[in-house]
Formats: structure tokens, sequence, C-alpha cells
């Protein structure tokens, strides 16, 4: 994954509450087997509307989106992610993020940066002319007047944003103490006793 | 070993710890993965690419779901049909190959025992009570209806599971809700937890996991548990819990995949201790009153916007919220209904029972027990009964459940996610009203345009026959 630092540009100022994932990607663009490609259907409800703001050719190739309360509420597909990663979407902005939109984006080096509401209010109305600056480092959005909100993150996610890493290869480091718990006794109904229930093979009744 | 009393959430937990890190996130060891066509793909890719292998294949199980088609799957000389969607099609081409390619177990389509992942786990015996089960679906909170501590999880999480059988993640607070007294005649599991989202909203668990606390989940089958724990996710939360008791080790025992003999024995002596201990203590507690609840159904396009049959559409102004009155006034619109609208006054034109939260047999029998004798309404122009798996439709069959069924006018289908969502030929058409006994009625869920009501199966049979929203305990008298 590409390291995530000082991330600066127009921020396209959504505001909407409560988006979920459908309204990210909707269920018709989840038929991928690939993770690219997914930016022409992200809002696609939204961007059937004539002069909505996410078409806007003052926003186009914005790396920040700012939005409302619960954003990525929903269903659990990482597609919304991708989608705004193929968007070029680099950190969202709201008020409070579903807990698995805010894992996934993590994991695909968006930053999801929780403000509180007058704050995301105030960059609402900056963004709409001007450019806003999210700086994972110092944990700030700062804005070309003055402004500036820190915002919290939790450290091993920062750690792993600002440099880049992989966090399977991380895990994989841990694989002796991972052995050593599969070999823990007392879990004896761990490994299913059986295969499923009529289960043919290359798909055979059996 | 800690002595301070712990929710069963916490015991879970602590049982799974791998490693604790210095920032309290844990690498947490996963007993049971399940895996579907849609969220898997790109995971199996991100192995390839990388050179991983799958950890402990046998700990996790696939079956495709989400968009095979509900009609049937065998052509007359017991050849597989071919799949009509080329997408659809090479999604379960790609679950084959990567099962076969990482030595996964799996039930193809065309198996028996092919159904939606969250009816097929508990109903093999995969999912098992204090297990950690993880899927790439946020309904894998219904596991939790057995004792599961059961999340969705991401792509990238199902790639991780595969490779490493860990998830590092951060604990979750507790939230307890506390359902007391005892339901009312004709009130079901489903009508509690839409109850029970219209008090807490959308995002009353968020951070939380909830356990589920009362009599009433006591006394509920194992199906009812499924099916409340299953919205879980409805109401913001993780994950949904009960306490595992001897309703449910009765019914997990003998499956196909659970433990056995010796094993069996020491998986019960430990989930007898599950319980949480008396004095743990939750973040957040909700005290529900079961005698409010009324055969419930929505009327917005939030699973918050809901209301007892008896109630009318509410008027956006009336909401204390500003943002609630906007997205109420949004809803109604895309609903095509008035304020002051009595519900049992809405029509529908499609009644779809089915999906991982109301598709077990209880359901099924449920809905066939308002059926049966009658047909459907005039109005009604597609009713559709989808089993979740192959098994609860070869029961249903044994039962004559399914000549109700058509006798009422449904088409009684195969297995599969159908018309939960617009991921597979199943779909209500745009500007129409589906009564539906799935778990979302988000703008498009169902197809674009589509209009859904959530509810129970027997609410939802209901309405097939009177063409409305109907409050069941009507037909039930009579
Ligand atoms: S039935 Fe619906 S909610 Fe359940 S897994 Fe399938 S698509 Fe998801």
């Amino acid at each position: 994954m590409k390291p995530v630092a000082t991330i600066e540009g127009r921020a396209i100022p959504l505001g909407l509450k409560n988006l979920d994932t459908d309204v990210i990607i909707p269920a018709h663009w989840l038929k991928t087997i690939t993770r690219d490609g997914l930016g022409k259907g992200a809002f696609e409800t939204l961007r059937a509307e004539p002069g909505n703001i996410l078409d806007d050719p003052e926003y186009a190739g914005a790396p920040i989106l700012i939005a409302g309360d619960n954003f990525g509420c929903g269903s659990s597909r990482e597609h919304a992610a991708w989608a705004l990663a193929d968007l070029g979407i680099a950190a969202v902005i709201a008020p409070s993020f579903s807990d698995i939109f805010s894992g996934n984006a993590f994991k695909n080096g968006i930053l999801t940066v929780a403000l509180p509401q007058e704050a995301v209010d105030r960059l609402l109305e900056v963004a709409r002319d001007h450019p806003v600056t999210v700086d994972l480092d110092s944990q700030t959005v700062t804005t070309p007047f003055q402004d500036r909100f820190a915002f919290a993150i939790d450290p091993f996610r920062k750690h792993c944003l600002s440099e880049g890493l992989d966090e399977i290869g991380l895990t994989l480091a841990s694989s002796a103490a991972i052995g050593a718990f599969e070999r823990m006794e007392g879990r004896p109904w761990l490994v299913p006793s059986a295969s499923p229930a009529n289960v043919g093979l290359n798909g055979t009744i059996a | 070993m800690a002595s301070r009393p712990r929710t069963l959430y916490e015991k879970i937990w602590d049982a799974h710890v791998v490693e604790r890190r210095e920032d309290g996130t844990c690498l947490l060891y996963i007993d049971r993965h399940l895996v579907h066509e849609v969220t898997s793909p790109q995971a199996f890719e991100g192995l390839r690419v990388a050179g991983r292998r799958v950890r402990r294949p046998e700990l996790t199980l696939a079956v495709p779901d989400h968009n095979v088609p509900t009609t049937a799957r065998l052509g007359a000389d017991g050849t597989p049909l071919p799949i009509a969607d080329p997408e659809s099609a090479a999604q379960l081409a790609a679950l084959t190959r990567n099962t076969a390619e990482f030595g996964i177990p799996y039930i193809p389509a065309t198996a028996p025992a092919q159904g939606i992942v969250h009816v097929v786990g508990p109903e093999q015996g995969f999912s098992l009570p204090g297990a950690t089960v993880v899927c790439g679906d946020s309904h894998t909170a219904a596991h939790g209806g057995i004792g599961a501590l059961a999340f969705g999880i991401g792509t990238s999480e199902v790639e991780h599971v595969l490779a490493t059988q860990t998830l590092l993640l951060a604990g979750s607070k507790t939230m307890e809700v506390r359902v007391e007294g005892d339901l009312g005649p004709g009130i079901t599991a489903k009508d509690l937890i839409l109850h029970i989202i219209g008090r807490i909203g959308t995002a009353g668990g968020t951070g939380h996991v909830i356990e589920y606390r009362g009599r009433v989940f006591e006394e509920m089958s194992v199906e009812g548990r499924l099916t409340v724990c299953n919205m879980s996710i409805e109401g913001g939360a993780r994950a949904g819990l009960i306490a595992p008791d001897e309703t449910v080790f009765a019914w997990l025992e003998g499956r196909p995949m659970a433990p056995a003999g010796e094993a069996w024995d020491a998986a019960l002596a430990w989930w007898r201790t599950l319980a949480t201990d008396p004095g743990a203590r939750f973040d957040k507690s909700v005290v529900i009153d079961a005698a409010e609840v009324e055969p419930t159904v929505t009327w917005g396009t939030s699973p918050e916007d809901v209301a007892g049959i008896g109630g009318h559409v509410p008027d956006p102004d009336s909401f204390a919220d500003p943002a609630k009155q906007a997205a109420a006034a949004k809803s109604l619109a895309y609903m095509g209904l008035a304020p002051g609208t009595p519900l049992s006054d809405i029509p529908v034109e499609n009644v779809f029972i089915g999906s991982c939260t109301n598709s077990r047999i209880e359901d099924l029998r449920a809905a066939a027990a308002v059926l049966d004798g009658r047909t459907k309404a005039p109005g009604v122009k597609w009713a559709i009964a989808v089993p979740g798996s192959g098994l609860v439709k070869r029961q249903a069959e044994a039962e004559g459940l399914d000549r109700i069924f058509t006798a009422a006018g449904f088409e009684w289908r195969e297995p599969g996610c159908s018309a939960c969502l617009a991921m597979n030929p199943d779909k209500v058409p745009a500007g129409e009203r589906c009564a539906s006994t799935s778990n979302r009625n988000f703008v498009g869920r169902q197809g674009p345009g589509a209009r859904t009501h959530l509810m129970s199966p027997a609410m939802a049979a209901a309405a097939a026959v009177t063409g409305r929203l109907t409050d069941v305990r009507a037909l039930m008298a009579s």
C-alpha cells in the first residue's frame, strides 16, 4: 500500500447523513471479481441527478469527501472502499462512520476522519470554494482560513497508514504465537467433525 | 484468571486472544469462516498475487448464495443448467476454482445442502456456541443466535483470515438489550427485533456488541434467536449475542459438522459456562417492554422507520431532529406514501418470503399457517417463497408446506438470497411495493425504485392474502 502523509486539495462537500454502502456502490456493481474500475459505479443513484455535486467539474479529482453522520452504514461490502479509492478519494471526513466501513477504508489506505458536527459544518462551507488539508502526522484538518481541527486515530492504524504496511504481512510475523494457540489444550471441537452433508464433488448431488 | 464478573462477549473474546498488543488491539483467533461468491474473489486474488496459502482450509466453508438464480438448477437429465447472467456465472466459477485450488470445503449451487451462508452455517453444525465466526457479509451477526461471536468482515479481512486464521481487532463496547415481560399472542421474533431497532435507531449499537437478555429469549426457538441476532447490524451493532442454552445444544447435537463424542462433551462443558456473570457491567443498557410490541412493519427506507401495524405513516414534521425530518420526508417521497395514511391501507403488489432473516423451517411454517386454505389477493402480482437452504426446502416439502404456498399462488423456489437484494434475477419492479421478510428496506435494495416494507413471515403471508399490509392477528382469529 502507498504510505499516507498529507492529503491536500479540493474536498467534495456532499454532507448527506446515513450514506449507506448501497448508495456508495449499488449492489449490481458487486459482481466483479477484481478490485479496479468501481469508481464508475460510485454514488450511481446520486449522480443520476443532473447537476449533482459529485460530477461538478469544480471538484474533479478531489481527494477528499465530506459527508454527514454514520457514513458507510449498511452492508459490509469492501467494494464501497474500492469504489472511493478508484474515484481518487484518499480521505473521508464525517461526524461518524460505520465500524465496518472505517475498517475497510483503512485497509485500502483511505483515511476516515471523524470530527464534531460543528467542525464538519464549517468544512462543508469552506470546501465549496477552497481546498482543505488533512495531515496524518499532526492529526489535523486545516483550511486556508486558520481553521484547525484535531482528530483522533488509532496509533496502530496511523502507523500502518503512514508506513504503507500490509496487515497480513504484519500478522504472519506472529505465526509462532498463532501455532501455539492452535496447539493449546481444551478446544477439541475446533476442527469440524465431518465435511458438510451431502456434498458431491464438482457440483453433483451425492 | 480474572475473577471480575464478565459478560458473555468478554468470555468468548478472552478465549480467542492470541496476542494482545500494547494499544489494546488483539490478534483474535477465528474458529469458523464462511465464504460466498460475492466478497471472496478479490481475497483469493490477493493470496495468489502474494503467493500465500490458506492456513486452515478446514475451518472455512464456502457456499454460493447471493447471485444464484432461484429457478431450477439442474436440467431433466441431471446436468447443471447454465447461469444466464455472465457476471454471476463468473463469480460462481471463480468460487469453484478458488475453493478447489486452496482446498476449502465447498457446497456447490447444485448440492442439496446449498443455501444462504447464514442458514447453512448453523444448520450444518459448522457455526458453534462460543466460537468466533466471520463472513464477508454484515448479516453474519445472525450466528449470535446460537451463542457465537459472529460478525461481518470486508474482503481484505477475508484474505487476512484465509492467510492467518486470525483478525487484528479492537474490542467492542457491550450493550444490553433487556426485554422484560412476554410477547403477546401472534408476535414473533421479527416483530421484536424491528421494534428494538425502532427504539435504538440504526446507529444505536454502533461500536457495541449487543447481548439480548430476558425470558423472551430464553423461551425463543433457535430460529427466532437467529432472526433477532441477524438484524443486530441494522441497529448499528457489530454483533448480537444470545447466551447459548440447552435449547441451542439440543438443536445442534448430531448436525453433520458439529463435534461428536468426547469432543461434544468437552464443548458442552465449556458452552455451559458462557452466560454473562451476575454483576457483569454493560457499557450501555436499553430496556424494552415486550407487551408493547405489536406486529411491526417499516414505512420508510431505513430499518428504524418502524411502526406497529395499527399505526399510521408518520408526519415528517413530528420528528424532533431536523435531520430525521428531512430523511423521513425523503423516505416518504421514495415510498410514495402520504403522512397519516393508516398502515393497513397500504397495498402491496409483491410478497417475498425468504432471506437469511426469515427463511428457516419455522418461518415457512408460520407463513404457511396463515396461507393454508387461502389464496393471494388479485392485486398481488408476484409472491415467492424461497427456503434458506436445500435442507429447509426438503423439510418443508416433507411437511407439505410447498403445496400450501403454491395453492395460495406463491412460487416455490430453490434456495438463495433471492429478492433480498437485487443481485440475481429476483427483483421487485420499480415503483411497486413488496411485503418482505428480509432485513433491509434501503433505496433500491430489492431493485431500482422498488419499495420495501419489512415484516415477519406471518405478516407477509397476511399481506399476500389481503393485498395490503394487514394485522395477521385478524386472520388468525378467524
Ligand atoms: S439473504 Fe440478504 S441479507 Fe442475507 S446474506 Fe443474502 S443478501 Fe445478505
